[in-house]
């Protein structure tokens, strides 16, 4: 019963009236808009929802605990999401 | 970036009025927050996906007086970043 991108391409059609191959394609580029911000390093805020930001990892020592060998996790750089005061009242059910 | 930013781009790149890109990118958001407050799972390949995760309460003390508090359990979304956009944020 997860959204996908398909279901939210259906959606978007009826709320906003476009075709389907319309909404497909506003979809996809703001999937893309996104993950090139992401990508360039730059965050991306969006008020009411949550900041997508890019963090930098230092390499560390780690192990894989099913074959318990040691190995190094190079430095690298992740996505991490904040979600937004605003949604998080909405998902506890507090009223603003 | 933030959403105002992201509708300007939109805009601009899918030939739309500021009007409809704002349509377009509050619908998708609004779409997406209301399957979490539904508890619902939300997947896009490529992307990443988001679930709501349950965290328990404790018992937590003020820092400043020492005063023990009651922190109730609260659910909290929790995004997973895709194979597509975790190695372009890795490789750049």
């Amino acid at each position: 019963m997860a959204l996908t991108k398909e279901k939210l391409i259906s959606r978007l059609q009826t709320q906003v009236g476009l075709t389907k191959q319309e909404s497909r394609a506003v979809v996809e580029r703001v999937l893309s808009l996104i993950k090139e911000t992401l990508a360039s390093g730059e965050d991306l805020l969006v008020s009411g929802f949550g900041k997508f930001s890019v963090r930098q990892k230092n390499a560390r020592r780690g192990r894989n605990p099913q074959t318990k060998e040691n190995l190094i996790l190079r430095a690298r750089k992740v996505v991490v999401f904040k979600t937004s005061g605003v949604l998080r009242n909405r998902i506890n059910g507090v009223r603003p | 970036m933030n959403k105002s930013q992201l509708i300007e781009a939109l805009a601009k790149a899918e030939n739309l009025t500021l009007k409809k890109a704002e349509l377009v990118v509050n619908a998708i958001f609004e779409n997406m927050a209301e399957a979490l407050v539904r508890n619902e799972r939300i997947e896009i390949r490529g992307f990443g996906s988001f679930k709501v995760k349950y965290y328990n309460g404790y018992k937590g003390r003020n820092p400043k007086t020492g005063d023990v508090i009651e922190v109730g359990g609260k659910k909290l979304p929790f995004f997973k970043v895709g194979k597509e956009l975790s190695e372009l944020v890795d490789r750049s």
